[in-house]
């Protein structure tokens, strides 16, 4: 049993790696439209990453630096996982810098620093159907899909503005994408959608679970839905990040005491830091920065 | 002072030492081998071999130890496995009629060629805690007789003769059998890839689908025709031989149910079948698996979708533990981008609610005034 250690690079046997590379070229021809494909057992659970992961392996190559990022930090335990996956089964250059990396594998946020041509930002989905919570049957999102009948969906939205007096979808905020496809952005906080739009990167899409594989290539448009007068907006946070000093970034909030104590800090770890590195700071940062840490 | 969340790294090393620590457990006891588990355990191999769709008692007995007795990470540790092996080709159908019997019961039959053999199962046993277990004692061997040569007809197969039951299923001369784990699952499915994923779903899952069609969410009639236990050849065709060559035997759960049919506009009346075959031996299994198979067939036989069991994109969707607990246990990890959002448009919600409010009643006190 000594030869069960033995993989191929990057996990995947050649020929599945193929089977996954087609299907992302055919994503890629038809921009939002989810390709089936033959999702293979990944040795992570599902849900978890294993379409992001699947996708990486089918593109990754030994001169490729690759980034892992969850809730936009480089050190939360799903994200490391997964990197030292990838370093252990095809031994690449792994960052934390956006800027430094070819491929950033990402979970629920898009980097703040704006992607540059030859770039890709694969995406892990859970759920890639966004008529899904409307429409639980695959034989029916997939008609209306070829019908482009995306009606439901904004009853749905008009229905939240009836009650709540706004669009209450804060992530996985449907685009339309070319003008066609209806598409499930992942579980994205709103405010990462305008980052989809023209993009200069090449974006894709991997649900392991559900067997699907999207992409929006580079230049392409991306719109949120919304209606003429109720436009789409993204959140807004009343104060800079307590680190950085960094506006206009999506902030987490940090529980401080049980008194109601909280801070701001950027979810993008590596923007956070950089911004810090190059001598921009928040309030509550500490003067000596080893006490920070 | 905010201590950024450092560490991810050290933490699951640290995790996977300790989880090390606690497999092995108490040291000064000695450790549980494969051999142990592979003659002991038996059908929780069988249960792991069948869930992974792979046959190899020794893998499943690792996976086993490995996962602590967490049947179905066990699952999982073999079906990552599994997912990495090149495909030689596809086997010869495995012809359960030439089954090597250590059990076969039939519930519509008193008597039948081959005759009723109960083999080793719990069935008549009572269910006491036997304190002879505590201690090693010696166990007695099985009884032995020879074989009468009696050649075990499948019950299916005794039917089939008056025409009282459908045939079994065909394909299409050209049809290629479909491979669950090599092409993307469409609805709806062909039979042969529906039994595939129903050999492979989870048996609690299964058994409750079945179940519930014998209480009435779709009812289906059920007799068990015959459930057989045993080992049978499995063979490929050789292109370059142009024969099947035997590449050895695994033991199967087989069980044909069969059902009551009124028949319809397209067919007479006439018993119709569900089908279960399960690696090793799992009867429970095999038998949830056929009444479901069975309920999945309303459509083809023109009868009303009313239950759960029947509808194929629901069972088929939700049947593999290895999704299901993946999907499940990933709300664990971190979703604090997306509860930032939420949070912040409850917020929102509530001020906005909070100065109506306000406002309404100041409306309210000039009006009194």
């Amino acid at each position: 049993m000594t030869d069960l250690a033995t993989y191929n690079f990057a996990y995947l046997d050649e020929q599945t790696k193929r089977m996954i590379r087609r299907a992302i070229l055919k994503a890629i021809a038809i921009p939002g439209y989810q390709v089936p494909f033959a999702s293979r057992e990944m040795p992570m659970p599902y849900g978890w990453g294993t379409g992001g992961v699947q996708v990486t392996a089918a593109i990754i190559g030994p001169e490729d630096v690759l980034k892992v990022i969850d809730q936009g930090a480089d050190d939360t335990t799903n994200a490391v996982s997964i990197r030292a996956f990838f370093q252990k089964v095809a031994n690449v250059a792994v960052t934390t810098h956006t800027k430094d990396a070819t491929i950033i594998q990402t979970r629920h946020r898009i980097p703040e620093q704006k992607l540059g041509a030859g770039q890709v930002l694969v995406y892990q989905v859970p759920i890639p159907e966004p008529l899904r919570f409307l429409e639980p049957r695959e034989t029916e999102t997939r008609k209306m899909h070829a019908l482009e009948e995306y009606g439901l969906m904004h009853v749905k939205l008009y229905e939240d503005i009836a009650r709540h007096g706004r669009i209450s979808t804060t992530y996985a905020y449907p685009v339309k994408v070319a003008g066609r496809y209806v598409m499930d952005p992942s579980p994205t906080p709103k405010f990462d959608n305008p980052k989809m739009h023209m993009s200069e990167a090449l974006q894709l899409f991997g649900a392991g679970r559900e067997k699907r594989i999207y992409a929006v290539p580079p230049y392409t448009e991306v719109v949120s839905l919304d209606f003429e007068d109720h436009p789409f907006e993204i959140q807004k946070f009343e104060q800079p990040c307590a680190l950085c000093g960094a506006q206009g970034v999506y902030l987490d909030e940090v529980v401080l005491d049980d008194k109601g104590g909280r801070m701001f800090v950027c979810s993008d770890t590596d923007h956070c830091e950089d911004r810090r590195e190059h001598g921009h700071a928040g309030e509550m940062l500490a003067p000596n920065k080893e006490a920070a840490e | 002072m905010y201590v950024a969340v450092k560490g991810g790294e050290a933490a699951i090393n640290n995790a996977h030492r300790l989880l090390a620590d606690r497999r092995r457990g108490d040291r000064s006891l000695p450790s549980v081998t494969i051999e142990q588990i592979v003659a002991q355990l038996g059908l929780a191999v069988d249960r792991v071999m069948a869930e992974a769709s792979l046959y190899d008692r020794s893998l499943a007995a690792l996976a086993i130890r490995q996962s602590r007795g967490d049947l179905i990470e066990a699952i999982f540790l073999l079906r990552a496995y599994r997912t990495t092996l090149p495909r030689f080709g596809t086997s010869v159908p495995v012809d359960t009629a030439n089954m090597k019997i250590e059990r076969r019961v039939s519930a519509t039959y008193k008597d039948l060629p081959g005759g009723q053999l109960l083999g080793p199962t719990f069935d008549y046993t009572h269910r006491l805690l036997d304190p002879s277990l505590l201690t090693d004692e010696a166990v007695e061997g099985p009884a032995r007789k020879d074989t009468t040569g009696e050649h075990a007809v499948r019950v299916s197969d005794i039917l089939a003769h008056e025409g009282l039951i459908e045939p079994d299923g065909e394909f299409a001369e050209d049809h290629q059998a479909g491979d669950l784990t090599r092409e993307p699952m469409e609805f709806p499915m062909s039979r042969d890839l529906r039994l595939q994923a129903l050999a492979r779903g989870d048996e609690g899952f299964l058994l409750a689908l079945g179940y519930s069609t014998q209480r009435g969410y779709g009812r289906n009639h059920p007799f068990v025709g015959e459930i057989r236990i045993g080992e049978v050849e499995v063979e490929l065709e050789v292109a370059e031989l142009g024969f099947a060559v035997s590449l050895g035997r695994i033991r199967i759960t087989e069980c044909q149910m069969v059902n009551q049919f009124k028949g319809s506009s397209k067919a007479p009346p006439q018993f119709t079948r569900g089908y279960g075959l399960v690696f090793g031996q799992s009867e429970r299994k095999a038998m949830s698996m056929s009444l479901v198979d069975r309920a999945l067939r309303a459509e083809e036989l023109g009868e009303d979708i009313i239950a759960p069991a029947q509808d194929e994109e629901f069972v088929i969707s939700h049947s593999d533990n290895v999704q299901a607990t993946g999907f499940v246990e990933h709300l664990k990890l971190p979703h604090y981008v997306d509860f930032q959002a939420e949070l912040a448009l409850v917020r929102k919600m509530r001020s906005d609610i909070e100065a109506a409010r306000k406002g309404d009643r100041g409306e309210m006190q000039e009006a009194a005034e």
